[in-house]
């Protein structure tokens, strides 16, 4: 049977090739938007770990007068954690960002930069009243908070579910669409030898068999050359995202998650050829039974 | 053994077959003869399931057809092997795979299908033709591969419909050869046919339909019933 499939597909190729781009971009823009969900998840929950609120310090803060600050801060119940960072632990910090580029490395010394507490809340919307305490105390030069990014961030991600569920949902539905015109005609045109199978005594099923599997044959296709694009797309812009994303952990790609994208394309690629297929088969019941 | 037992079909108010009744023993060689629209391709559609009778029965080694669901229709149609007038072979597959086709459809086991198919080729003398396309064979070639794809599966009952309605006299009394001697093996055959000559030289049963009718059931019978009638249909 799947050699019948398989003959089917490559006698009418053109038809064939059309039902697997239209699935392959179905497909491709799939995952894109998955891979920009879950790249935008990973750079929420870099933002949302680290911490959200820097109180810039005078330099001539005093240690004990820091440290009052900081348990004053931590007494809050709406605060995570907070961490007292020296100017050379923010130097050392300076050069691991900037560990590429020398030339701002030579420029910088502990002196010019400032200590600072860094502060991380439960909830984001406790941010911007931390801060506030902060900038009230005298020895504070300077507060920092990330809480536009952050909310900003969470906003567009999900704009992006619902938009890409959408989009998902559409582009699905097209392929299907696909699938059962393209299959639905090749059952038209074999209409002589279908006749032929059911008087020779073939059952339903054997009749029925070639034509699911070639949807899902389709199905598998195009998810392997979906899969392959967005991994070359992702391989491709690697050098420039991670310039763009420096400090935050999202590249490279683990290879175990991209084998996990594969087999959620590949069972998307199947269900989708797999409807197709029944629906075109059943569309054309009178024919095959 | 096979019962047509007051058998009618009606396609609307036309009359394809009316008060049909015979029976076809184990083993016999039957020639269905009449004029073209006496209803012989309806009574061998009536018999492959392809139409169910307005009126009466259809008996095929005990089982009725009224009583074969739609779904189970490939079953009834495999106990029968079929030769059709025009071939109905697959013009994409090779001889060996066209004969093979009703083995793999029973899922068969490919060994065995390898086996059964050269010696069903060399039974019809195709052997040597094996791996051409139906394209690249004559018309007597493209009616052995039907007859050999039609009695693979060694069914009890062979039915022909006009199998040498496109052959020349002597293919056909080649063809005619061959189907005497998968007869002698035991399986009966059923031949709708328009050759007098093969039903003259061959002395078996005639069912003649006229106007839908069984006009004449002779055991060994001739092509025209007489004289005048073979006179009237030349003048024609």
């Amino acid at each position: 049977m799947i050699k019948t499939a398989k003959d089917h597909i490559v006698r009418s190729p053109y038809q064939s090739l059309a039902a697997i781009f239209v699935l392959t971009l179905s497909l491709f823009l799939l995952s894109a938007f998955f891979l920009i969900g879950s790249g935008s998840q990973v750079i929420l929950r870099h933002f949302e770990s680290r911490p959200q609120v820097s109180a810039y310090l005078k330099d001539e803060a005093a240690t004990q007068d820091i440290d009052l600050v900081k348990a004053k801060i931590q007494g809050n119940p709406k605060v995570k954690k907070i961490e007292f960072i020296s100017k050379e632990q923010a130097l050392e910090l300076y050069k691991e960002q900037n560990k590429d580029k020398p030339l701002l490395l030579e420029m910088v010394s502990a002196k010019i930069l400032p200590a600072s507490l860094e502060v991380s809340t439960y909830d984001l919307s406790s941010l911007k009243s931390v801060a506030e305490t902060l900038k009230q105390e005298e020895m504070v030069e300077d507060v920092v908070y990330h809480e536009d990014v952050v909310s900003s961030l969470s906003n567009w991600m999900a704009t992006v579910r619902k938009f890409g569920l959408g989009v998902a949902v559409f582009l699905l539905t097209i392929a299907i669409m696909t699938i059962l015109i393209i299959l639905g005609m090749k059952i038209s045109q074999r209409k002589e030898e279908i006749e032929i199978l059911k008087l020779l005594g073939a059952s339903p099923l054997h009749i029925c068999a070639p034509f699911y599997f070639e949807g899902v044959i389709y199905g598998v296709l195009a998810a392997f050359i979906s899969w392959g694009l967005s991994y070359g797309a992702i391989l491709l812009s690697s050098s420039f995202l991670t310039q763009f994303l420096a400090g935050i952990p999202l590249l490279p790609v683990s290879p175990i998650f991209m084998l996990e994208v594969l087999g959620g394309l590949l069972f998307l690629g199947i269900f989708v050829g797999f409807v197709g297929s029944v629906l075109a088969v059943s569309r054309f019941s009178r024919t095959i039974r | 053994m096979i019962i047509f037992d007051k058998v009618s079909k009606k396609f609307g108010s036309i009359i394809a077959l009316e008060d049909v009744s015979f029976t076809l023993e184990k083993g016999e060689f039957v020639f269905l003869t009449g004029a073209s629209g006496a209803g012989k391709t309806t009574l061998i559609k009536l018999l492959l399931g392809e139409y169910l009778p307005s009126a009466g029965e259809i008996e095929m080694n005990g089982e009725k057809v009224s009583k074969v669901s739609k779904k189970n229709l490939y079953l009834w149609r495999r106990k029968l092997g079929v030769v059709f007038q025009d071939y109905k072979l697959f013009w994409d597959k090779t001889v060996a795979e066209n004969v093979a086709l009703p083995l793999e459809i029973i899922k068969t086991p490919a060994k065995e299908i390898g086996e059964k198919v050269q010696k069903i080729l060399e039974l019809v003398g195709l052997e040597e033709r094996k791996s051409l396309f139906p394209a690249q064979l004559s018309g007597g070639e493209l009616q052995r591969v039907s007859l050999a794809r039609a009695v693979i599966t060694a069914p009890e009952i062979l039915l022909a419909d006009e199998p040498t309605g496109n052959l020349d006299p002597k293919t056909s009394k080649e063809m005619i050869r061959l189907f005497k001697e998968i007869n002698e093996k035991g399986t009966t055959i059923l031949m709708a046919t328009h050759n007098n000559e093969i039903v003259d030289s061959f002395k078996a049963r005639v069912i003649e339909l006229e106007k839908g009718k069984v006009a004449r059931d002779e055991k060994e019978g001739k092509y025209y019933k007489d004289k005048k009638k073979e006179k009237e249909e030349d003048d024609d």
